[in-house]
């Protein structure tokens, strides 16, 4: 859920001076926690997580990982399934968020209450709903079966579900990004005569193309890793429903914890590079607007 | 951002559109889905499914872990908040981007391997077992895994407003005399309760849905460590639909309030901040 975090930067940080005037042991003793709970919370077990992936050596954790064509199969499904979430919900999320941030229009505070909608359904929720449409006794289940589509129990369903759960992602990243930025290029765009689409790629998407990564990653992220809503679409068929999050689950029953937690390796891996793609894109924002706001400050000299 | 953009940036139709068509898609028709399906229902059946005494106590746990969590969060994430706004100390900037992890990592890779560091033999286990705390299988289990996913709620929304603080209000405070507890206690956290309620919130939300990491730390037993989301796929996989679908109501119900009194949060902490 990355309802909290923009990639706007924050203002300058509060000045060192005050931050002196805590006496030593409340910054000593403040600093303590904060490190051993993210120590411990976090640290610890991004670190088990390997750990236990190469314990049995390097060439046990490629068999885990190549050897099982189960295994195989799930990390490639989950590379079929991902990229269809992304698109879909990306498209949906630059629509939206030209929608939200360029035009009022009546019911715009509860449309964009509507996007972040699946934020709060829980993802066991979202499944089901999507078993009572497409399930074999679901409202449109007999009419599928009459002309030989599965969803549930199926891949189409695997991407309608990781579709529901990533909705925001992107809407939500992009809405204040636009509205930071502002319709002022974009009005002279048109002005100057040109079109909606030759404004839209030659002004719009290079303004906000940070924010838009930063959105698909997110996006990204959580249609990989996605588990209960999948969990409940997938009917559990080894080898050609399960998707990497639930591959991780199975083995983790079979007590086949190597391989278990050389899958959840992989995954974490991603995690990390999710998190060094948001700094890297955090600072080509924070640069970006200083470059910005310096261009201006030397036009306003200029005049 | 004004009405006269209507006439002169292109597209509002299409994208509106698009925008409904999607969402209606997507998130209408399967919640009209859901209720439909209970709908068919009588109330006594309806009652009957949502109300034994192992949903209720799965209602009580999962309250009572996404509360205890999110108080954790919240008290932790603002500690965390602090220190990372205001002090300097070594690897600050990895710290900093590590705090987004939870967002990140599926869910099922936290269960994973929070089962496996409290048991007895694990690397935090050997240490704790031992003086009687059990941080796996238990709810002191699922409260932490929680806590793992609730902090960067917490410190994400408290950042920025730490960071807005003027410096000039504690400097006054400073200079009438206040001592640094008093300019604490009455300056600035005043100004810092909204955000911490938002972050709360937003923890608890989380909390009360989560499936994927609970399943692999909490044990599942019912009546003792099993939540709402665990009975409803219990429901789905005896084929009974009506009475998933009916705990999946009660669900929402508790989701929609969530989410409409954080929309009243978030408005009622902008404007305290103008």
């Amino acid at each position: 859920m990355a309802s909290v975090t923009h990639i706007i930067p924050v203002q300058g940080r509060v000045a060192p001076a005050i931050a002196s005037r805590d006496p030593a042991v409340v910054r000593w003793g403040l600093t303590l926690v904060a490190i051993l709970t993210i120590g411990v919370l976090i640290v610890v077990p991004v670190v088990n997580v390997f750990y236990q992936a190469f314990a049995g050596g390097l060439v046990a954790y490629w068999e885990n990982l190549v050897g099982d064509p189960d295994t195989l199969h799930s990390i490639l499904l989950t590379l079929a399934v991902a990229p269809v979430a992304v698109v879909a919900n990306l498209i949906f999320g630059v629509a939206a968020a030209w929608a939200i941030a360029r035009f009022q229009f009546p019911g715009r505070a509860l449309l964009t209450a509507l996007i972040d909608l699946p934020f709060s359904v829980s993802p066991v929720v979202a499944g089901l709903m999507l078993v009572l449409l497409f399930g074999m006794q679901g409202y449109f289940g007999p009419w599928l079966r009459d002309h030989g589509v599965q969803i549930i129990f199926a891949t189409p369903g695997l991407m309608l579900a990781t579709c529901f759960v990533t909705l925001p992602f992107v809407a939500r990243e992009l809405i204040p990004v636009m509205e930071a930025i502002g319709s002022e290029e974009e009005t002279a765009a048109i002005s100057l005569g040109a079109s909606g689409w030759q404004m839209f790629l030659r002004v719009t998407v290079p303004n906000i193309k940070w924010g838009l990564l930063y959105g698909i990653i997110l996006c990204n992220a959580r249609a990989i890793g996605e588990f209960g809503a999948v969990y409940v679409v997938s009917g559990h068929v080894t080898g050609r429903t399960d998707t990497m999050p639930l591959r991780v689950e199975k083995l983790f029953q079979e007590y086949n914890n190597p391989a278990s937690f050389a899958v959840a390796s992989l995954l974490t891996l991603l995690a990390l590079v999710t998190l060094l793609v948001k700094v890297v894109l955090e600072h080509k924002t924070r640069r970006d607007l200083a470059e910005s706001a310096r261009s201006t400050s030397i036009a306003g000299d200029a005049s | 951002m004004s009405q006269s953009n209507r006439h002169v940036l292109p597209g509002f139709s299409l994208s509106l559109g698009y925008t409904l068509l999607y969402l209606g898609l997507l998130t209408i028709i399967p919640l009209a889905a859901c209720f439909g399906k209970v709908f068919s229902l009588t109330f006594d059946q309806f009652w009957a499914a949502v109300w034994t005494p192992r949903t209720i106590a799965a209602y009580r746990f999962t309250c009572t872990v996404s509360f205890l969590s999110s108080v954790a969060s919240m008290l932790l994430g603002f500690v965390i908040a602090w220190v990372l706004v205001r002090y300097e100390f070594p690897l600050k900037r990895v710290f900093d981007a590590l705090i987004d992890l939870p967002f990140a990592l599926p869910t099922a890779v936290a269960g994973l391997v929070y089962s496996g560091l409290y048991v007895e033999n694990g690397w935090l286990g050997q240490f704790l077992v031992p003086l009687g705390i059990h941080g796996a299988y238990s709810r002191f289990a699922v409260v932490l895994v929680l806590t793992f996913l609730g902090i960067p709620f917490v410190v994400r929304t408290l950042e920025p407003v730490l960071d807005s603080l003027e410096a000039d209000m504690e400097e006054a405070a400073h200079l009438l005399g206040a001592s640094r507890a008093q300019t604490f206690w009455r300056v600035i956290f005043p100004t810092l309760v909204p955000a911490m309620i938002t972050g709360f919130a937003l923890s608890l939300a989380r909390g009360l849905g989560e499936y994927g990491s609970v399943v692999f730390v909490s044990g599942n037993m019912p009546f003792k460590t099993e939540i709402a989301p665990v009975l409803i796929v219990a429901r789905l996989e005896e084929f009974a639909y009506a009475e998933a679908t009916a705990i999946a109501v009660v669900l929402l119900g508790i989701s929609f309030a969530m989410l409409i009194s954080i929309n009243l949060l978030e408005r009622w902490s902008s404007k305290y901040h103008g």
